[in-house]
């Protein structure tokens, strides 16, 4: 199997202070990692990395396209990445003001990344927003709402429904819990694991909090100073920790 | 007058202008940036249309100045004026006589001519400043083709209005490529964008011109359930009949009462006098 996202020592320099460095690993189809670490661990930095949001100074992030299998997303031109960035990729941001445009309807919102990929037909696009809207639970009586009428979970499955609409093959999440109270947090868990079992979909999830990747992410990649220092089985990392940090992590989550 | 150069601008000037122009009209739709001067005149007025047409003026020009259509109100006859004393050049208010035309919002009724040229006044040439407010991202997204977001606005029109609302400064794509704004003018004038004069359009705040080559494809956009509709009042010009033409709605007393005219002067006045 080829894997989809392949890493290979990736680095990012902000002046003379390392961002993230010597980053390697293999993503494949239907697989979903997570990056924990602590603030400042380089994990948002790696992320956008990947993503195309910030060009790395070493190293090839290759992604396998549809026509022309492994392209190398950092030399390729800016359109190609664009056109990737709203096809087979997507982004989940941590607040979900970054993500949505505040001041246009949620049926806007969704039917934005349809329109940029030429959906003309305005029926069409409604009637997928409306059956998006549906699967994040949202009702078909907001869709024309604007996200500032929205609760924070709400907004944040808004943004989901943005994202996922055009059928990507990779999710790039920045922390998709940050900022919402337990409940809502269990809730929006939920819609993320059942959407990535049914879509087969392969997701990087960065976040401090442990519980999220044991919920979701088949493998995990621990993260100090901008390194990687330790990488597993999800499972394996969180009940059998090797690396002094990450013992340090597994044993600072509160047990109620 | 002997106090000023020709037309205004120094020569470097309108040198520097014509070379934007050309530019323009070589990258159909395209903004080109230009170092638009001050005008003796305030922004808003028209500075851009009145330095585009001061590049393009001969003396051997005939001008013809509209403002929303009427030959006749303050900025049509203040810009007449102003040339007439500093380029000297005639002036007209038949369309059908003028080689150059500076409008303010509308397209001349009469078909325009390959020997003419029309001058557009723009306030905002930038047809996604209102849906994405940085100018480094709208440049790259004109770079890149971008366009989703200029159906968002359209898609938001119909999920609001039932139908398209956008009633003026209605965004059109030029030759399969770049999008435009065709300046404030109403959507009823858009199909005639594709002409046979060539069109300039002129931006002075915003320092920014660009152009139409003659006979070039202006598509307004829309979608294929809700087609781009040019709309009109739907009564007939109270003076000259014309069932065609666009209308202004004039009130005439504090009754209710009320005529439908045509907006286009030198139109109305020119079939009153074939109909006398």
């Amino acid at each position: 199997m080829t894997p989809l996202l392949q890493v290979e020592n990736l680095a990012k320099y902000y002046g003379a202070r390392i961002g993230c460095a010597d980053v390697s690993f293999d993503l494949y189809p239907g697989e979903v990692m997570g990056i924990v670490g602590e603030s400042g661990s380089g994990k948002s930095t790696l992320l956008n990395c990947l993503a195309g949001h910030l060009k790395p100074d070493h190293g090839a992030v290759r992604f396998a396209t549809r026509a022309e299998g492994l392209r190398d997303t950092v030399t390729m031109s800016e359109p190609e990445r664009r056109m990737l960035g709203r096809t087979d990729w997507a982004f989940v941001h941590q607040h979900a003001r970054d993500g949505l445009r505040m001041n246009v309807s949620a049926g806007g919102n969704v039917g934005e990344r349809l329109m940029a990929v030429n959906a003309r037909h305005y029926g069409d696009i409604r009637a997928q927003a409306i059956d998006w809207l549906g699967r994040v639970e949202i009702t078909e009586d907001r869709i024309d709402d604007r996200p500032t009428a929205f609760s924070g979970g709400m907004q944040q499955r808004l943004q989901i429904a943005r994202n996922l609409v055009t059928g990507p093959r990779l999710v790039f999440m920045d922390e998709p819990t940050g900022g919402l109270d337990v409940s809502v947090q269990a809730r929006l868990l939920d819609l993320l694991r059942g959407l990535v079992r049914d879509m087969g979909l392969s997701a990087i999830i960065v976040t401090h909090d442990l519980a999220v990747v044991r919920l979701l992410a088949d493998r995990l990649m621990v993260m100090k100073d901008g390194h990687v220092v330790e990488t597993g089985l999800t499972d394996q990392v969180l009940d059998d920790p090797q690396h002094g940090y990450t013992q340090l992590l597994v044993s600072s989550v509160l047990q109620v | 007058m002997t106090e000023y150069n020709f037309a205004y601008l120094d020569e470097q000037t309108k040198r520097m202008i014509r070379r934007a122009i050309l530019k323009g009209l070589a990258i159909p739709g395209y903004q080109v940036p230009f170092a638009s001067r001050e005008m003796p005149m305030p922004y808003g007025w028209g500075t851009g249309g009145v330095q585009v047409s001061a590049a393009v003026l001969t003396p051997d020009d005939t001008l013809k100045v509209i403002d929303q259509g009427a030959d006749d109100t303050t900025n049509a006859v203040s810009i007449r004026r102003f040339f007439q004393r500093t380029a000297g050049v005639a002036v007209t208010e038949k369309t059908t006589q003028a080689s150059v035309i500076q409008t303010r919002h509308r397209i001349p009724e009469q078909a325009l001519r390959e020997d003419q040229i029309i001058v557009y006044q723009v306030p905002i040439p930038e047809p996604l400043r209102f849906l994405e407010p940085s100018e480094v991202e709208t440049r790259k997204m004109h770079a890149l083709e971008d366009y989703g977001l200029m159906h968002v606005k359209l898609y938001e029109d119909i999920s609001q209005h039932g139908a398209i609302a956008t009633a003026y400064a209605y965004p059109v794509k030029v030759e399969g490529r770049y999008v435009m704004d065709p300046s404030p003018i109403p959507k009823f004038d858009n199909p005639k964008l594709d002409m046979a004069a060539i069109q300039l359009f002129g931006a002075g705040r915003e320092q920014r011109i660009y152009a139409l080559p003659p006979y070039t494809k202006v598509v307004s956009l829309d979608f294929d359930d809700y087609p781009f509709q040019p709309t009109k009042a739907e009564h007939a010009c109270a003076l000259c009949g014309s069932t065609t033409s666009y209308l202004d709605e004039l009130i005439t007393d504090d009754a209710g009462g009320r005529m439908f005219i045509c907006s286009d002067t030198d139109y109305c006045a020119t079939r009153v006098e074939e109909a006398a």
